[in-house]
């Protein structure tokens, strides 16, 4: 399958990324440039990385928005193609209106670098079908603005519609306050769109992809997008 | 058509915890400044634009504030100029 990694200026995961990918058998990886106005013609799946893009100004995400290769990734979505948007890539989606709800300032205005565990809240997606439901990961974050925040009615719907994938939970598997790194409504962590085909987190599974650097819990989240394709080519 | 000055001002909305806006109220009490409350810290955006009229402009600001200056999902956004200026 062919993964598509967009380039913003001030991406800073997009390496990551593309080396993360190149670990999964299966996995064609290949860098895309934010100006570009068309997608390869095979492309199975879009990853936005994590990073700075635009300087985060005005907002994180809020400029990205407007890249010439934007317009395409929104097309590449409403088809159905299946879209990755981790960190600064998750808070491009909401920005873009892909996801719903929005990205804000730490709760405790610091910026966060460190592993946490988050918990699989819905392992029939695309994206997460090699993990068990309910798996506990250990994951790590590095974001300042990373506190999900969305209306009354549109938690209650994600929780509802299962749309949740992701929730920061401690050891023990709880979602605690304790175990919310960034005062996240609901403990979120990630998110998928109402159709199942566009996923936004902040925790980097592409940094966690190998037992030597600390987690390879990351990995399925690779993984799974083989499985999908197997699956769906069959 | 002549030009304008707009400032907007962007914040958050009030249902939304302003961590930056808490930050600097409990500076400010530190301060002595005890009886401070609801610091709120926004965005203070000026441009320069052409309409035809105070109108137009008034218009073209409420549009590009809600497409991109502010995020309607967290902020407000409120157009708290516009005056004429020499080109």
């Amino acid at each position: 399958m062919n993964v598509g990694i967009v380039i913003f200026p001030g991406s800073n995961c997009d390496r990551d990324a593309y080396y993360a990918a190149r670990l999964v058998a299966g996995i064609t990886p290949q860098f895309l440039w934010h100006k570009d106005t068309e997608l390869p013609a095979d492309l199975d799946c879009i990853i936005l990385p994590g990073g700075f893009s635009y300087g985060d100004y005005l907002r994180s995400g809020a400029i990205a928005r407007f890249s010439p290769i934007m317009r395409a990734v929104r097309s590449f979505a409403d088809e159905g193609g299946l879209v990755l948007g981790i960190c600064n890539g998750f808070q491009i989606l909401t920005e873009a209106g892909l996801l719903p709800g929005a990205l804000l300032r730490n709760a405790h205005q610091r910026f966060v670098c460190r592993n946490v565990t988050v918990r699989v809240e819905n392992n029939a997606t695309p994206f997460t079908s090699a993990y068990g439901q309910g798996q506990v990961l250990r994951i790590p974050i590095a974001h300042g603005e990373g506190r999900y925040y969305a209306d009354p009615e549109t938690i209650a719907r994600l929780e509802a519609n299962r749309q949740v994938v992701f929730r920061y939970v401690d050891a023990d598997s709880n979602p605690t306050a304790e175990s919310n790194p960034n005062g996240s409504l609901a403990n979120i962590a990630g998110i998928i769109n109402e159709r199942g085909n566009v996923l936004g987190m902040m925790p980097h599974p592409e940094r966690a992809c190998q037992a030597l650097l600390g987690s390879d819990d990351g990995l399925g989240v690779f993984t799974s997008l083989v499985h999908y394709f197997a699956h769906v080519s069959v | 058509m002549p030009y304008y000055r707009a400032t907007i001002v962007v914040t958050l909305r009030p249902a939304i915890l302003d961590v930056p806006g808490k930050t600097v109220e409990h500076a400010l009490h530190s301060l002595g400044f005890e009886t401070v409350r609801n610091v709120r810290i926004g965005k203070h955006i000026t441009l320069e634009l052409q309409a035809t009229d105070v109108e137009h402009a008034q218009q073209q600001c409420h549009t590009m504030s809600q497409e991109l200056l502010a995020n309607p999902v967290i902020e407000d956004f409120a157009i708290a100029t516009i005056e004429p200026i020499t080109p």
